[in-house]
C-alpha cells in the first residue's frame, strides 16, 4: 500500500503540469457538453476525440479522454434533473427523484446534491484503485460466466424487488425490455434474433435511442398535454439554495457510503455504471427511513444513484488497465486507444508504464475535482434554462433529442424508432406502466442471458454451477433472497397494510 | 561529363514520376471517403482501419478527407450489409477480415460471400494455442492428450460462435480426435482474461489479444498455427520471444496453417479503375514506416495481395469452409 502511495506521488508529478491541467479542463468541459446532450454520450465523445490523441504521448492522451468521461458523467445528470431526459444511460436512475425535485422548484438543490455526491463517489472509487490495485485486479479474475450472471441477477433483484407498483405491469415492462435487448445477433448461437430480415435491425435496438424516446420525447408529449410550461420549476438562481444543499450533504453520509460501495463493487466486477446506479437506487429505497418519499423528490434518491454511478465509472478503470476488461462502452473505446498508443493492458502495465498508470490515476483525482467545480459553476446557467418559455425550450429539446438519436449510429432508421418509443413512453406514463424495469432489462438482460448460457455450456446444463463456489453461491443466494423479499413483504403486509400502500405510492414517480 | 548523367537522372526522375501516373487509372476520389469498419471502436479491425487512415492522411496519399465509421454489430454484418448496399460507390471502403466471406455461410445476412469487390489483404493475424500459466500441460501435445482422454471436459474459449476461433477449434478436433467444450465470448480480450482466471482451459487468441497476459505471467502460448515459427524479434517476456514458440504441427497437431487476413473491399459494381486506385494507395501505405510499426506492434505478418490473389483466396477459403461447416451442420445458406 505504501509503495502505491509513493507511486501516486510520482503520478502527481507527471500529471501536474500546465499542459496536462489545461487538457483536463478542456476534457471536462467538452465532457459536460457531450454529457448534457442526450445521444451524444461519453462513448461517442471519446470516439470522436480518439484520432486527435494519436499524435500525443499516451499520458496526455489518457488524461484528455478520461477527463472527458468524467465531464460526461457529471453533465449527464443535468438534463436528467431538469427535463427528465437522461443525458447518459447511467443517469436514468437520477431522474426518479431529481426531476420531481426540479418540478417542486428545487432544481438548484437537486443539481448540487447530484454533483457533490458524484464527486464523493468518484473520490471513493479512486481511493480504492490507489490503495488496492493489485488485490482488486486478482479478485476480478475470479469472475467467470456464473459469477457474472450472479452479479447481474443481484443488480436486477435489488432494483426490482425493492420497488412497489403493480407487479403485472412491472413484469410486462421488464419483458418488453428483455425482448428489445435480445434483438440482433446472438453471441452464443450466432443467430440473428427478432431482426425480421431488416438490415437496420442487425445492430439491435440501441438502448440510447430507447431512452431518448421513452424519456425525452415521451416527457415532452406529456408536458404539452398538461399545459406547455414546466410546472413549478422556478428558474430563480439562488446561491443560498446551493450552499444549503452543500451544508446538508453530511446528513446523507450513510447513503453516500452505501452508494459508493455498490458503485465500486459494480465497477470492479464489472457490472458497469448503469446497473450500479439502478442497484444503488433500489437498495437506498429499501434501506432508507424516508422510503415513502422516494420517487417524489427525495434527495437521497438523487444521491444514491449518483455516488454509485461515479464510483463505478472510476473504479472500472482498474480492470481496464490491469486486465483489459472494459467495464463500460466508454472504456472499451479507451482500450482501443491504448493499443493505438502502443500499450498493452495487462498486469505488466503497472510495472513497466508507471508514468502512464499513475499519471492517469493522479489525474483522476484532479479531473474529478475540476469536474465538480465546473459542474457546480454551470448550475445557475442550466437552472436559468427553466425560466425560458416552453415554446422556445420545447423545440430546442426536440431538436437535441432527434440529433442525439441520429448520432448514436448515424442511421435514419433510429429516428423512426425514437419517435415510436416517444409515443410508447407517453402511453406508458399515461397508463402507469413503470419505465425503469424496461430500461434495466435492456441494459443487463442481454449480458445476463449470455452469461447464463455460457454457464450452462460450462456445467452441461446443471444449474448447480450457480452454487459451485462460495463467491457465486453467496451472490446467487443473496439475489434470490432479494427476489423473494416482495413475497415475504406481502405476507407481512397483510398485517401491516398501510405500509405496503405507501411503498406502492413510492413507485409512482419511477 | 557531369551533365549527361544528371540529365539522365532527371529523365529517369521524370519517367518515374510520369510512368506510374500514366499507368495509374483515371479514377480518384472527388468527395470525402468513408472507411467502413466492421468492428466496434477499439476492435482489431478498427485499429487496422485507423492505422491506414492515419498513414494516408500523414503522407497525403488521397486528395480528399477520410471519415472512419464503426459498423460492427452482428460480428461485422452491419458494415458488410451497408457496404453491399452502396452499389458502385467507390468512396466507401470496407475493412474486415475473412468474416466477409465466412459469415454469410453461417448466418442469415443480406450479402453473399463473393459479392464485395476485393481490393487487398494487408496483413495476416496469427493464431496461437494458449494455456494458463500454472496449467499442468507443458506442451500442446499434453493438452491434446488430456482433451482426448476425457472428451468434452476441457473448455476452449473463443470470440463469437462459428467464427474463426470456433473454426480453428473444429479443425484441431478433426485433426487430433480430441474434443473440447467450446464457450463463446464477446471478444478476444475477454477470452484472454477468462483463461487467466482459470474459467476455461485453453483458447486460440491472436498475439495482440494475449500479449499483456503472457508478459504478466498469467497465460503462456503452447504453439502457433503456422508453417514456420514466427520471425525473430525482441523478447516478449524475460526469457522468450514470439519466435521461441513451436509450430502446432511440430507438436502433433496437424493443422499446418491458420491465419486471419486483414481485408479491404469496395462495394459491388465499382469501376475497375477505382479498384486499382485503392490497391495502389494501400500498396503505398504498406511501404511506410507507420505500417511496419503497426505490424510489429500487433505481431502480425505483413502481406499485400493483389485483387486477383484476393479473389482466389476468397474462393478457396469459401469452398473449404463450405465443406467443413456443412459436415457440422453450420450452413444456413
Amino acid at each position: 500500500m505504501l509503495s502505491n502511495l509513493d507511486a501516486l506521488l510520482h503520478g502527481f508529478s507527471v500529471a501536474l503540469t500546465m499542459h496536462h491541467i489545461l487538457l483536463m479542463m478542456a476534457g471536462v468541459l467538452l465532457g459536460i457538453l457531450v454529457g448534457v446532450l442526450p445521444g451524444l454520450g461519453a462513448p461517442n465523445g471519446v470516439t470522436l476525440l480518439l484520432p486527435l490523441t494519436f499524435s500525443m504521448d499516451p499520458v496526455s492522451a489518457i488524461i484528455l479522454l478520461t477527463s472527458l468521461y468524467w465531464g460526461a458523467l457529471f453533465g449527464g445528470s443535468t438534463t436528467s434533473i431538469l427535463f427528465n431526459i437522461p443525458g447518459e444511460p447511467s443517469s436514468v436512475a437520477t431522474t426518479f427523484d431529481g426531476y420531481p425535485m426540479a418540478r417542486q422548484g428545487r432544481a438548484t438543490e437537486a443539481l448540487t446534491y447530484a454533483f457533490l455526491s458524484a464527486g464523493f463517489g468518484a473520490l471513493v472509487g479512486i481511493i480504492v484503485i490507489t490503495l488496492l490495485s493489485s488485490s482488486v485486479a486478482s479478485f476480478a479474475l475470479r469472475f467467470g460466466p456464473p459469477e457474472y450472471f450472479a452479479v447481474y441477477l443481484l443488480a436486477f433483484a435489488s432494483f426490482i424487488a425493492f420497488g412497489g407498483g403493480a407487479p403485472l405491469k412491472t413484469i410486462i415492462s421488464m419483458g418488453l425490455g428483455f425482448g428489445f435487448g435480445m434483438m440482433g445477433m446472438d453471441t452464443v448461437s450466432g443467430a440473428m434474433r427478432l431482426t425480421f430480415d431488416l438490415p437496420e435491425l442487425i445492430r439491435g435496438i440501441s438502448f440510447l435511442v430507447v431512452v431518448i424516446g421513452l424519456f425525452g420525447l415521451g416527457e415532452l408529449l406529456l408536458t404539452i398535454e398538461e399545459g406547455p410550461e414546466f410546472k413549478g420549476a422556478s428558474g430563480r438562481l439562488s446561491p443560498a439554495a446551493m450552499l444549503r444543499a452543500a451544508a446538508g450533504m453530511p446528513r446523507y453520509w450513510l447513503a453516500m457510503l452505501r452508494g459508493s460501495a455498490v458503485g465500486v463493487w459494480m465497477g470492479v466486477t464489472p457490472g458497469g455504471p448503469t446497473a450500479a446506479s439502478f442497484m444503488s437506487y433500489g437498495i437506498a429505497r429499501r434501506a432508507s427511513r424516508r422510503r415513502a418519499q422516494f420517487g417524489k423528490g427525495e434527495p437521497e434518491g438523487v444521491i444514491a444513484p449518483e455516488t454509485a454511478d461515479h464510483a463505478a465509472g472510476t473504479s472500472a478503470m482498474l480492470p481496464m488497465l490491469a486486465l483489459g476488461i472494459p467495464g463500460s462502452a466508454t472504456s472499451a473505446v479507451m482500450l482501443g486507444g491504448l493499443m493505438i498508443w502502443g500499450l498493452n493492458p495487462g498486469p505488466m502495465l503497472f510495472v513497466e508504464q508507471k508514468d502512464f498508470v499513475w499519471g492517469m490515476i493522479a489525474s483522476m483525482y484532479l479531473g474529478n475535482l475540476v469536474g465538480v467545480v465546473l459542474a457546480l459553476a454551470t448550475v445557475p446557467l442550466f437552472a436559468a434554462m427553466l425560466s425560458v418559455s416552453f415554446s422556445i425550450i420545447g423545440p430546442v429539446i426536440v431538436t437535441i433529442c432527434i440529433v442525439g438519436a441520429y448520432t448514436v449510429a448515424g442511421a435514419p432508421f433510429d429516428l423512426w424508432l425514437a419517435a415510436a418509443f416517444g409515443a410508447a413512453g407517453y402511453m406508458m406514463k399515461k397508463l402507469d406502466y413503470p419505465i425503469a424495469p424496461l430500461v434495466l432489462a435492456m441494459v443487463i438482460g442481454d449480458k445476463a442471458e449470455d452469461a447464463f448460457r455460457q454457464s450452462m455450456l460450462i456445467s452441461n446444463g446443471s444449474v448447480g454451477v450457480l452454487w459451485s463456489n462460495w463467491l457465486v453461491g453467496s451472490l446467487t443466494t443473496l439475489a434470490i433472497v432479494f427476489l423473494l423479499w416482495p413475497l415475504a413483504a406481502a405476507l407481512l403486509g397483510r398485517r401491516r397494510a398501510p405500509r405496503a400502500a405507501m411503498a406502492a405510492n413510492a413507485e409512482g414517480g419511477a | 561529363m557531369s551533365l549527361f548523367p544528371r540529365a539522365a537522372a532527371m529523365l529517369g526522375l521524370t519517367l518515374a514520376a510520369t510512368l506510374p501516373a500514366a499507368a495509374q487509372p483515371a479514377w480518384k476520389p472527388t468527395r470525402p471517403v468513408e472507411f467502413i469498419v466492421t468492428s466496434g471502436a477499439g476492435g482489431g479491425t478498427d485499429l487496422f482501419a485507423r492505422t491506414v487512415q492515419a498513414t494516408i492522411t500523414k503522407h497525403e496519399l488521397v486528395p480528399t478527407s477520410i471519415v472512419v465509421t464503426n459498423k460492427g454489430a452482428g460480428s461485422g454484418a452491419e458494415g458488410f450489409v451497408y457496404g453491399r448496399g452502396a452499389q458502385g460507390d467507390a468512396h466507401k471502403v470496407i475493412f474486415g477480415t475473412n468474416n466477409a466471406w465466412l459469415l454469410p455461410l453461417v448466418a442469415k445476412v443480406a450479402w453473399k460471400p463473393l459479392d464485395l469487390t476485393p481490393v487487398t489483404a494487408m496483413a495476416f493475424d496469427e493464431f496461437l494455442l494458449w494455456a494458463k500459466q500454472d496449467a499442468p500441460y507443458q506442451s500442446a501435445a499434453d493438452l491434446i492428450a488430456a482433451a482426448r482422454e476425457e472428451p468434452g471436459r476441457l473448455r476452449m474459449g473463443g470470440s463469437q460462435t462459428r467464427d474463426t476461433d470456433q473454426t480453428l477449434t473444429l479443425l484441431v478436433q478433426k485433426a487430433t480426435g480430441a474434443r473440447f467444450t467450446y464457450i463463446p465470448y464477446r471478444g478476444g480480450g475477454e477470452v484472454g482474461v477468462q483463461l487467466a482466471g482459470g474459467h476455461i482451459d485453453s483458447n486460440t487468441n491472436n498475439p495482440s489479444e494475449s500479449v499483456g497476459g503472457w508478459r504478466g505471467g498469467q497465460v503462456r502460448p503452447l504453439c502457433v498455427f503456422r508453417r514456420e515459427p514466427l520471425p525473430p524479434g525482441p523478447r516478449v517476456t524475460e526469457t522468450q520471444s514470439w519466435s521461441d514458440i513451436p509450430t502446432c504441427a511440430s507438436q502433433g497437431i496437424p493443422v499446418e496453417e491458420f491465419r486471419m487476413p486483414r481485408t479491404v473491399f469496395l462495394p459491388p459494381g465499382v469501376p475497375a479503375a477505382a479498384q486499382a486506385f485503392w490497391a495502389d494507395v494501400l500498396r503505398r501505405v504498406s511501404e511506410t514506416p507507420e505500417w511496419q510499426d503497426y505490424i510489429q506492434r500487433t505481431s502480425q505478418s505483413a502481406a499485400l495481395l493483389t485483387p486477383g490473389q484476393m479473389r482466389a483466396l476468397m474462393q478457396t477459403e469459401e469452398a473449404a469452409a463450405r465443406e467443413l461447416y456443412g459436415a457440422e451442420g453450420w450452413l444456413v445458406n
